[in-house]
């Protein structure tokens, strides 16, 4: 066969690559090699970049270092504390939002019934189509003139004739309004989740239980619960990180306005690092990233953990 | 009494059911109805908006296809898929077998860490990439797209083959070993034919994931012809504040519909990749 032909060609790379701690790492290497170039090391740069008063025109010819500035400026500038709290309030409520409707849904889907597989491929839509292309639909939904939402609620008597709400025009509405999307956008793949969790648990595992006589709460409690609950916090972990780390949805909604009261941590880097070029500054406001990266990963290695046991 | 209780409790049930459904495809439904809706009727206060008031036309659809690039980003956003799940198998499947099989006691921690950088946000690295793309003079081009976009299939595919690996059983590869294969030679002619539905998966998820990627293609690719669908069609059928909502609801329904049947047949492999690290 072609290792034998391989053997006689050079007997020294064969030996080396039946060795496991040679082969191994070999294997290992084109993937270790690209997270370091493209994930490694822009992330160094990244805090480089917050360090210098670096821009789309300096970078060429040389830039300076400056120190905290950029980070000392941030806590001056009134539309990135904005961000900021719109960034917890976002990420936050569209969790819950999220959360609950997932839940309710992975409830529902547990049943039999007729048309199931049907309703589970339409709930599932809102994730499975590309974010960029849902999130278009409800722009229109929420246009200023015909939205259908607006005619919907006033045809059912909930509004009435002289309201008209600009969902994305006022601030505090463009929020809720982001808020609904992203919960929208998210809660098919919590329901999911939790479905797999709770598939997850071995018949044989609620079998024993039932011979062992465990009640209905004994069972949920100690026998469900601690097999689910694991798995699911990695789902919501990563959802909570898609949520706090994710701007297309404002970007597609309202590019942060009205006049930058809708501004997340990643569009106000984008609007400030890529459209305005101050790359220094633009670094230094997506670095805030980092804290919630850093706690997710933390948990989610706390969640995986437990689970082995 | 016990019977109206039943049909209250199935009718609550169905309420239930309706309301997610609705709250699901609404946004779709509408997108349905204005993608052939005629202009006039699109713009008609006064009559009822969920149904076609008068006949539906395929005007928008033809404008997309005749006056737009739009076939042009189609092609663009699979040509960026094929490669990079080109590029996916190439890194992750080797890796993913690395971590079942062969690193040792690292080999657990090493999977987990970068399974956890399939975390690491496009918002975080967008910055500093976009002057390393210019520097490769992939600047405004959709190749830039391909370099960048394995950085979260390659995680995410490398921990699916890690747990797909270790549900072949060992001994397969030992009874080649024994049978004269080396170890390289083992994997290529005994593990690889067994993994046949594993790869297929980590491409269809490579293909997706970069199908649904909008973040890095807004910030790397300012051409019209260079862009993806995903990014096309929200940035290039909008004039200034002219929104052409019928063209833009067929692009969108085009371009989303496939890539969401794709993505659900394989879901399932998706939620146990998050789940359990398990694939069967």
């Amino acid at each position: 066969m072609t290792a034998t032909a391989q053997r006689r060609g050079s007997p020294r790379l064969s030996y080396l690559l039946d060795r496991t701690e040679v082969l191994g790492p070999m294997l290992m290497a084109p993937a270790i090699l690209y997270m370091v170039v493209l994930l490694g090391f822009p992330f160094l740069l990244a805090i480089y970049f917050s360090l210098t008063d670096v821009t789309i025109n300096n970078i060429q010819l040389g830039f300076s270092f400056v120190g905290v500035k950029n980070f000392a400026a941030l806590f001056r500038d009134a539309i990135f504390r904005q961000a900021l709290r719109n960034t917890l309030i976002f990420a936050i409520s569209s969790q819950l939002l999220a959360m609950i409707l997932g839940q309710t849904t992975a409830l529902v889907l547990m049943r039999n019934f007729r048309g199931k597989t049907l309703v589970r491929v339409l709930i599932l839509l809102p994730w499975a189509v590309p974010i960029a292309l849902g999130v278009l639909g409800w722009k229109w939904m929420f246009d200023s003139l015909y939205s259908i939402i607006n005619w919907t609620l006033r045809a059912l008597h909930i509004l009435g004739p002289g309201q008209w709400p600009q969902w994305l025009g006022t601030p505090t509405l463009a929020m809720i309004s982001i808020i609904v999307v992203h919960a929208w956008k998210s809660f098919p793949f919590i329901a999911v989740i939790i479905m797999g969790a709770i598939g997850a648990i071995p018949q044989d595992i609620i079998d024993a239980a039932k011979v062992d006589g465990a009640g209905f709460w004994r069972q949920t409690f100690q026998i469900n619960l601690p097999i689910v609950a694991p798995i699911v916090s990695v789902g919501v972990i990563f959802g909570t990180v898609f949520a706090f780390t994710d701007m297309s949805v404002v970007w597609l909604l309202t590019k942060g306005g009205p006049i930058n009261s809708t501004h997340v941590l990643g569009s106000y880097a984008f609007q400030v690092g890529i459209v305005s070029g101050d790359i220094g500054q633009g670094a230094a406001i997506s670095l805030f990233l980092v804290p919630i990266l850093m706690l997710a990963m933390v948990l989610t290695l706390r969640a995986m953990r437990r689970r082995e046991l | 009494m016990r019977l109206v209780q039943r049909f209250l409790k199935q009718l609550v049930f169905y309420v239930l059911v309706l309301a997610l459904v609705i709250f699901a495809v609404w946004p779709f439904y509408w997108m349905f109805v204005t993608a052939f809706k005629t202009e006039h009727d699109l713009y008609n206060l006064q009559a009822i908006p969920y149904i076609f008031n008068e006949p539906p036309t395929l005007k928008h659809v033809r404008w997309l296809f005749n006056n737009t690039e739009f076939v042009r980003w189609l092609w663009n956003s699979l040509f960026i898929g094929v490669l990079v799940a080109g590029i996916t198998l190439l890194v992750a499947v080797p890796a993913g077998y690395a971590l079942a099989r062969m690193a040792g006691r690292y080999a657990e921690s090493l999977g987990i860490g970068i399974f956890l950088t399939y975390l690491v946000p496009p918002t975080l690295l967008f910055i500093p990439l976009s002057p390393i793309i210019s520097r490769l003079g992939l600047q405004d081009s959709l190749w830039a797209l391909v370099v960048v976009y394995p950085t979260f299939t390659i995680p995410f595919c490398s921990w699916l083959m890690m747990g797909f690996f270790k549900t072949i059983p060992q001994e397969i590869e030992e009874a080649a070993l024994i049978d004269g294969d080396s170890r390289l030679g083992a994997f290529l002619h005994v593990v690889m034919p067994l993994s046949r539905s594993g790869i297929f998966t980590v491409i269809i998820f490579a293909f997706t994931l970069s199908m649904q990627e909008f973040v890095y293609a807004l910030t790397f690719v300012s051409s019209t012809t260079q862009k993806p669908v995903t990014l096309g069609v929200p940035t290039e059928l909008i004039r200034g504040d002219l929104f052409f909502w019928g063209s833009l609801m067929a692009a969108a329904l085009i371009a989303g519909i496939p890539v969401a049947i794709a993505y659900n047949l394989f879901l399932d492999r998706f939620v146990a990749g998050i789940t359990g690290g398990a694939l069967k």
